[in-house]
């Protein structure tokens, strides 16, 4: 049996029914990971006894008859940006390489508890500043479907994971994209939750005010049982929402025959959207309105000043977090006793981090310090919380017309890696239609849309008012009934 | 405005980066560029709109006042780059002669 082809709902079912043990589940994945990771590299780290004693674990409890979770036994594949005791957690940075956190994640606690078993962690751009997994020092993900072409970022591990069938569910994590387009470039399901909904802690800051966690899967309905996992209040964050937790699985097969979609003019319309992905938004527009659901236009007149206000608060953001990494603490200690500097210690601080930092972390440390700077906090930082305001009051506009947007992830399909690392105003443009949902704070979720004629994946988003994750969930349960969104798998051999 | 190579020592200073002399054009210019782009901000107008610096409601939280426990200490040493039994060992911070 190909289990790269089942769903996670589906591999949980067969272990709770004990068709399948979790160690044949969990060796079958491994042994995929063996065979195709030197080549995909989604893996940063592959944790192969820890993940059979834990499916043991979980065997043994299943056979005793323990009430268990739908997911128990289910392998699952963990961004490299998630504290977790038992791992390391790198974030792909030399200033990380040998960290083990003291303690694990709100959102791994919580897998753990509902039997999940965690296969490895996943590469991805250093810090998850990066669109195309390049930037990490374990080297660049491969995206399945095309070797010479990057899985997309930062979490592109997570990703090309799900489409290489090296794990039936993954967990990614999104500032200004990073979950949706990797999911986008590598032909899966990903889901950006409402800022708030997963709890943040344990989750090493990037932009405080716009990183959320959240999964990414090959079904919808997976997306559903794995947010219904990871999602809800925690005291550790401060910033995490005090709501229920709906049974998102539960939900997903409502019909959407009253729902109102509203498309997004200036990204259905933008010159640099490549036709095949607007003709895949029009299939979905097509599908959506044969079952009795309505179509509205909409605009969002400030979405084109999205990028330039995200490259401004998410540096920032990111400068002041970043400081942490001081070389005293934990992370890398540069050697610096035979400087003879003026002051040793400042010596420590300047050459641990230089050398711990990778070019594109140091590129935005520097540039959230500049409009942070004294001088130039309101012209650009104070400007762009400003713009940050008005881009998520065209969203609240739009929400009173429709209930969720339907539109691109991407301007292009997955390009070829190398092409962009030169150029990062490049890089940083192709996040065009994903930073707004950060911005606003709201979910939003990427599903496959088929193929281009080269063979690449093609996807479509959906963003929708803060906590209706819900409804995003069904109108993407209602896609992946047609023909052109079932998922696949990519051939390697 | 255009950033100059002085700001970019400057920025560099702030940021505890150390940047090598050859680095220092090559940084300019791609920070110069990344700057240029989000400059486009100066075309929206934003007089009165109340800058946002998170997208929820965010208010102080706050529990109640009773000791728990913290991370321990030795779980909180464990990934020092240098220590001294209870203590994260540091280069001095002062009166060091060269």
């Amino acid at each position: 049996m190909k289990l790269e082809e089942l769903s996670a709902l589906d591999l949980g079912r067969k272990i709770a029914g004990r068709t399948l043990s979790s160690r044949e589940v969990v060796a079958y994945f491994l042994e995929r990971i063996a065979r195709f990771n030197s080549s995909i590299t989604a893996f940063s780290q592959v944790c192969a006894d820890l993940a059979l004693e834990k499916a043991d674990q979980i065997d043994r409890q299943i056979a005793s008859g323990m009430a268990m979770g739908p997911l128990a036994g289910v392998p699952i594949a963990i961004k490299d940006i998630l504290c977790t005791r038992e791992m390391r957690t790198t974030c792909g940075s030399r200033m990380l390489e040998n960290f083990v956190a003291p303690y694990d994640a709100t959102s791994v606690e919580k897998m753990e508890r509902a039997g999940l078993v965690t296969l490895g962690k996943t590469n991805m751009d250093e810090f998850a500043m990066g669109a195309s997994t390049e930037t990490s020092i374990f080297g660049a993900t491969h995206n399945p479907w095309s070797l010479e072409r990057t899985a997309g970022g930062s979490s592109g591990g997570s990703a090309a994971a799900l489409a290489a069938g090296m794990t039936p569910l993954s967990i990614g994590t999104d500032t200004g994209g990073s979950i949706r387009q990797p999911a986008a470039f590598c032909g899966v399901c990903g889901l950006k939750p409402t800022y708030g909904r997963v709890s943040r802690y344990g989750l090493v800051a990037f932009a405080s005010s716009l990183d959320q966690i959240g999964p990414l899967a090959h079904r919808v309905e997976d997306l559903a049982a794995c947010l219904e996992t990871i999602a809800g209040h925690d005291s550790r964050d401060s910033t995490s929402i005090n709501a229920p937790v709906p049974q998102y699985t539960r939900l997903i097969n409502r019909s959407i025959s009253n729902m109102r979609i509203g498309v997004v003019r200036e990204q259905i319309e933008h010159a640099g959207l490549a036709p095949e992905i607007r003709s895949a938004v029009n299939r979905a527009m097509e599908f959506l309105t044969g079952l009795g659901a309505t179509i509205v236009d909409i605009g969002l007149p400030h979405s084109r000043y999205s990028i330039a206000t995200y490259y401004v608060i998410a540096p920032c953001e990111a400068s002041s977090n970043l400081a942490r990494y001081d070389g005293a603490h934990y992370g890398l200690r540069a050697d610096t006793k035979s400087l003879h500097g003026e002051s040793p210690l400042e010596d420590m601080y300047c050459h641990s981090r230089s050398q711990g930092f990778g070019e594109e972390v140091k590129r935005r440390i520097m540039l959230g310090t500049f409009a942070l700077s004294s001088g130039y906090y309101d012209a650009y930082y104070r400007k762009a919380q400003q713009v940050r305001r008005l881009i998520f009051d065209d969203y609240h506009r739009a929400f009173e017309q429709a209930d969720v947007l339907l539109g691109p992830v991407t301007p292009t399909t997955a390009f070829r890696l190398g092409e962009r690392l030169q150029d990062p105003v490049q890089m940083y443009l192709g996040d065009l239609f994903t930073v707004g949902a950060n911005l606003a704070g709201i979910p939003a979720l990427a599903i496959p849309a088929g193929n281009d004629q080269a063979g690449l994946p093609l996807s479509i988003q959906l963003q929708g008012p803060p906590l209706a994750e819900e409804k995003l969930l069904s109108v993407a349960y209602q896609l992946e009934q047609a023909l052109f969104f079932q998922p696949r798998t990519a051939n390697l051999s | 405005m255009q950033l100059s190579s002085a700001d970019v020592l400057k920025v560099a200073k702030l940021a505890r980066l150390h940047i090598s002399e050859a680095d220092v054009q090559p940084t300019t210019a791609q920070l110069a560029r990344i700057v240029e782009m989000v400059q486009q901000l100066d075309n929206v107008p934003t007089e009165g709109i109340e800058p946002m610096a998170h997208a929820l409601d965010v208010h102080s939280v706050l529990r109640p006042d009773h000791r728990l426990p913290s991370l321990d200490r030795q779980a909180a040493l464990s990934n020092a780059p240098q220590r001294d039994q209870e203590c994260f060992r540091v280069p001095p911070v002062m009166g060091h002669d060269h």
